[in-house]
Formats: structure tokens, sequence, C-alpha cells
């Protein structure tokens, strides 16, 4: 409506006309989008849920349920509330004693072509990455796109060493994409031949998020234990989060 | 009035659609919205959502324009046929993240980016804001379904050749070494300017023939 | 939130994802007006010009709409603002500075309604910069979009000279050229990492 301004100006005589036809449009626009919204809005929620919960159990084997949890500005964790969104949220999962089996930890960093978002896997009592699954990147079709789907790739991280150093403040070793087959160290990951860059950004994101998280959640995890009103496997509503 | 222009609906109907589908086809024919055309026809699922979200748009901003041309005046018309376009984008992105999120993400920004295909605008202006609501209806049928088919030439043969695949089934055996510069972008700009070369060579053909009067239907469907 | 440094985004927004060569954005004035060099580089300067205005609007906008929990309008009121604040400037550059507004003017309503301007508004939000990272987003892609024009116009200013044959003549032959620009530019992939 504010561009009526634009073309108003330009009019001859009856304005009024404009108005109404301006107005009355926005109107059925506006009944249009909203009610829209209104109908969808379920259904899109039901949806998004749904997608994190299956990238949740796939980054965590072992697990049935999940809750999510948001890192409060007292530097300890919270149930998720409504529009808490990944980069202070965590997603704990446990099997189906109710026991914490590891936390599900979001992550972000420059590839080679573009931003790659990762979701990957933490279990405090193993000390180690044991899942790991692209949820967004724009890599080169067949070369970098192998992050998201080469298996050889991916076992690299059922079981990728993140263990605390004495201090508990930071960790062992730094993870690390080494060149393909060469691994030697529990925390190092084998690249992919043709995608170096790609294999060596996941290594980066993974280095950075783990150097911040691990710490954290290793110090925390009584905190994950207790399970607020976890979701299980199947069942849909939900709280915030995407 | 009334009456008038349902006798030049009923006179033109078949016309009306069949246009859009060859003779002023908007991907081959007119060139129009090519930003998604080159940007979502990576693979043929892509490119038939994009076609048929296109299409849903393009029929409803129609209609509603058509519906509403005597109550709008000309000089606030393309404000209003920009906010009634917006509007059915708005729903239609919503109804595609209701249906698959994967869908969503695939054609990601693509979806809102509708609102500027000239094509829409375009058809509400020159076509919609001057006819009949079952005119404008079927037009809006017509070019959407051309611009599906344009988007699904490009997008298969895209995906047939820099995936060796169509619709997600694999065509060729396993040792099949895809050309996976058809699925980068410049693959796009590539595909689309052979089609084009493929119309042009028709066209000069049917022009050497030097016959102007044929009927577009004897070659309705490539 | 995105701890992008403002260099990777520069460089992101105008080499290696290129808006018209690797995102397809703008690709109506990229075939139109890009036959003769001198409009190209004007084209180009009035693009950069707009895509300033409209980053920052955007920015704006999506600050309000997230205050009043509104997301549903953000296409629709995207477009509306955008278009009506260009064409605000439009009328103040003619009244300011006629001299300037002979060099832009008559491409900024061409330009208003072109998918690289919304695009880089839906972009940047998405990708959740702050209001400096947007203008540096902005100006990137301004820039990479004048490039790729500027390029283009100086390789058909060259085929003028060339026989090419009939068929080919056309939208055909800038398409083929604009894969083999878009080819060379993925090139550039990497170097924002």
């Amino acid at each position: 409506m504010r561009s009526a301004h634009g073309h108003a100006n330009a009019a001859h005589p009856p304005i009024w006309p404009l108005y109404r036809a301006l107005v009355g449009v926005g109107l059925v626009c506006g009944l249009l989008i909203v009610s829209v919204f209104v109908l969808t809005g379920p259904v899109i929620a039901r949806n998004e849920a749904a997608a994190l919960q299956q990238a949740v159990f796939k980054v965590l084997p072992g697990a049935v349920a999940r809750a999510s949890f948001t890192l409060g500005p007292d530097g300890s964790f919270h149930p998720a509330g409504e529009g808490d969104a990944p980069p202070k949220t965590v997603h704990a999962g446990y099997d189906a004693g109710g026991r914490l089996v590891g936390v599900a930890i979001e992550a972000q960093g420059m590839g080679y072509q573009d931003t790659i978002r990762v979701l990957y896997g933490y279990a405090p009592q193993s000390q180690a990455i044991v899942g790991m699954a692209v949820l967004s990147s724009k890599e080169t079709p067949g070369l970098g796109d192998k992050i998201e789907k080469d298996p050889a790739f991916l076992a690299n991280f059922q079981a990728l060493d993140v263990s605390l150093a004495a201090d508990g403040e930071s960790l062992q070793r730094a993870v690390e994409a080494v060149k393909s087959g060469s691994k030697t160290l529990p925390s190092q990951i084998d690249g992919i031949t043709g995608a170096t860059i790609s294999s060596q950004a996941i290594a980066a994101i993974l280095r950075q998020s783990s150097a911040q998280w691990v710490p954290l959640v290793y110090r925390l995890q009584g905190e994950l234990e207790s399970e607020p009103a976890a979701e299980r496997k199947g069942e849909g509503e939900t709280d915030g989060g995407r | 009035m009334a009456g008038a222009d349902r006798n030049a609906a009923g006179a033109m109907s078949t016309d009306d659609f069949i246009k859009g589908l060859w003779r002023e086809n908007p991907v081959f024919v007119q060139v129009l919205g090519m930003c998604p055309v080159l940007a979502v026809s990576n693979s043929a699922v892509n490119a038939l959502a994009m076609g048929l979200a296109t299409t849903f748009v393009l029929v409803l901003s129609n209609t509603l324009v058509s519906a509403l041309r005597q109550f709008i005046p000309r000089q606030v018309r393309i404000a209003t046929f920009i906010l009634i376009i917006a509007t059915f984008v708005t729903v239609v992105d919503y109804l595609i993240q209701a249906i698959s999120l994967e869908l969503h993400r695939a054609l990601g920004a693509f979806i809102s980016l509708i609102v500027v295909n000239c094509l829409i605008l375009g058809r509400a202006e020159a076509f919609a804001s001057k006819n009949t609501v079952a005119r404008s209806v079927l037009d809006g049928l017509g070019m959407g379904a051309g611009f599906t088919l344009g988007l699904l030439c490009l997008g298969g043969a895209r995906e047939i050749l820099g995936n060796g695949s169509l619709f997600g089934l694999a065509l060729f055996p396993a040792a099949y070494q895809p050309w996976i510069v058809m699925i980068l972008p410049s693959g796009g700009f590539f595909t689309l300017a052979l089609w084009l070369l493929l119309f042009n060579h028709l066209k000069l053909r049917r022009q050497m023939r030097e016959s102007p009067g044929n009927s577009p239907v004897q070659e309705a469907t490539p | 939130m995105n701890n992008d440094s403002l260099w990777t985004i520069f460089l992101n927004a105008s080499l290696v994802n290129n808006f018209v060569l690797a995102y397809f954005l703008g690709i109506c004035p990229f075939l139109g007006v890009s036959g003769k060099l001198a409009t190209a580089t004007r084209m180009g300067g009035a693009v950069c010009f707009v895509m300033l205005v409209s980053s920052v609007c955007a920015y704006g906008i999506h600050r309000l709409l997230v205050a009043i929990d509104a997301p549903y309008l953000q296409l629709i009121s995207y477009i509306v603002v955008i278009a009506s604040t260009v064409q605000l400037v439009e009328m103040f550059i003619k009244k300011m500075s006629p001299a300037l507004f002979r060099a832009l003017g008559i491409f900024l309503p061409l330009i208003t309604t072109n998918c690289a301007i919304l695009g880089l508004a839906l972009f940047q939000t998405n990708k959740g910069y702050d209001l400096l990272q947007s203008i540096v987003y902005a100006l990137g892609a301004g820039g990479g979009f004048t490039l790729a024009l500027v390029l283009m116009a100086g390789i058909r200013e060259k085929l003028e000279l060339a026989t090419v044959p009939d068929m080919v003549q056309g939208t055909a032959l800038t398409l083929m050229i604009a894969g083999i620009l878009s080819l060379a530019f993925m090139g550039f992939a990497g170097v924002g990492a």
C-alpha cells in the first residue's frame, strides 16, 4: 500500500477509487495470507519437528526420544521453549530406558561453495562424536557433495574421538582432516579424494563447534540426564527449534 | 458488454490455451522468466514442482486480476498486481512447506522469487486486465503449461545427462560417467542455448517453406 | 546469526557465488542490456545503488517483522517497500541531480522488479546477516553483477565483427557465452573459504 505514493501523485482527480482499490486489494490479500498461514502453520511445524527428529536419531544411534535444551545466560541448560533456535540450542537423545545417549549439536561454516550446515551427535560416555549428517550444502555435485552420502567418509563419524584434556576445558586433540587413507589417530577424519576443501571444511566446522560445546556438555551432562517430556519416536507434536 | 465478452470467450477459448503451449511459449519463444528456468532445472522433479507452483500463481493471479479489472484504476494497477501476485506466492510457499520440506529446501528462495517472474506480471498486464475471468484462467493455464513444459525439457535433459537418471530413476548402467557440468550452473546456460537453437532452426525452416498461414495446432506437441 | 567475515562475504557474493553466473539472478537485464559496454557499465552502477538501498530496507523490515512476529508478511512487504523506496529515491535524484539521473535514472524502474534485488534481500535474511554484513553483501553482489555484465558486453561487442550463423544469433549465442563465463567463474570456488 505504501507504493501508492509512487503512483498516486501521477493520478488525476478522483483519488477515491485509487484508495478504494489499494485498500480493498490489500484487505483481500491480507486475509488470504493470514488464513493460509494459520491453516498450514501446524502442518509445517509438524513436518519440521519430524525432520529434526529424524536427523537427531540418525546422528545418535540408539536414541528413541529427544528433548531440546537451550543454554541460558546463567551458563546452564534449560528446556528449550518457543522460538529457541540452534546457535544456543542442542537436542538431547535418550534410549528406551530414558538414559542419555548423547547430544545432537548443529554447527555451520564456510564450505567450498557456500555455507555448510551439519548436525553431529556427541556421546559424553564414550567422549566421541557418534554420527554426522549434512543438513544443507551447495558443494559441487559429484565431488564435494560426497560429504553428504559417501559411506566411507561418513564412517569417520561413527566414533570420532573428542575426549577432553586433563583440565576439562579443552580437547586432547583437535579434529582434523587428513589425506584419504592416512588416518592414524581416532580424532582424524579420512578426507575424500577430489574433495579436499569440502572434507577440510567439515573438519573445521566440527573442530570449532566441538571445542566450544564438548567441554560444556560434558560438564553439564547431569542437567541433561533428566528427560523433560521428551518426544518418543513416532509421536508428532513439538516445542520450538528448527 | 457481458454478452459480447462471453461470446468472445467462447470463440477464442481453445486458442487462449494452446498459444501458451507452443506459438507464444514463455520459455522458448518469449524467453521470459529465465531466472527460475535456469536455476531450478537441475533435476526433473524440481523443474516440475517449480512449473506447477508458477502455474498455480499464474492462474490464481490472472483470475483475481481479471475479476477485479473494473475496480482497479489504471494508475495503481501495477502496484495492485504486484500485491496480488506476492500474496499468491506467499500462499504457495506455505503450501509447499506443508507438503514437503525437502522440496521446499531444494527450490529454496526461488519459490519466493516467483514474484518477480516477468511472465506473471506480463500476463496480468497484457491479458487478464483486459479479458474475462474464463479467458484469463485459460490463458494462465496455457502459459503455465507452456512454462512447465519448457522447464521439464530443460530439467529432463540436464538430469539425464548430468546424473544419468530421470525423476530419480537411473536410466543408464552404473558404468555411465555422468556429465557433471550439466547440473552445474553453466550446464543450465548451455542446455537452454541448445533448446533455443532447436527452436530457431524450426522457425527458420518454417520461414523457408514460405507458409505464413499455417496453423500452429498441427505441431502443438513437440 | 552469522559470523562470516566481511571479506569472505564480499568475495563470496561477487565471485564465488556470482548472482548472475551461479545463482541465475537478474538474467533478464543480463541478456537485455549487455549489448553495449557503455550501457552495461551504467546499468551495473544503477544495480549496485538499488541493491544497497534495498539491502538496508530489507534489514529494517526484517527487524520490524521479527519484532511484531509476522513472518508471513516478509515477501509482500519486501517487494512493496523496496519498489516504493527506489521510486522515491528516483524522484529525489531527478530533483537534486539531473546529471546523475540521466546516467542511472532510466534503469531504476527496470531494476526494481529484478529478481537479483529481491533475491539479495531474501538471501541476506536467510543467512542472518547484520546491518554491516548486509551492506557488504549488497556491495559484493552489485559488484559481481556489474563484472558479469561488463565482461559479457565486452565479448558481445567483439562478436559484432564476427560472422555467426543465422540460427545461433541472438539469445542462443548470448546464453552459450554466459555458460562459458559461468564455467570460468567456477574457478573462483574455494577462494572465500
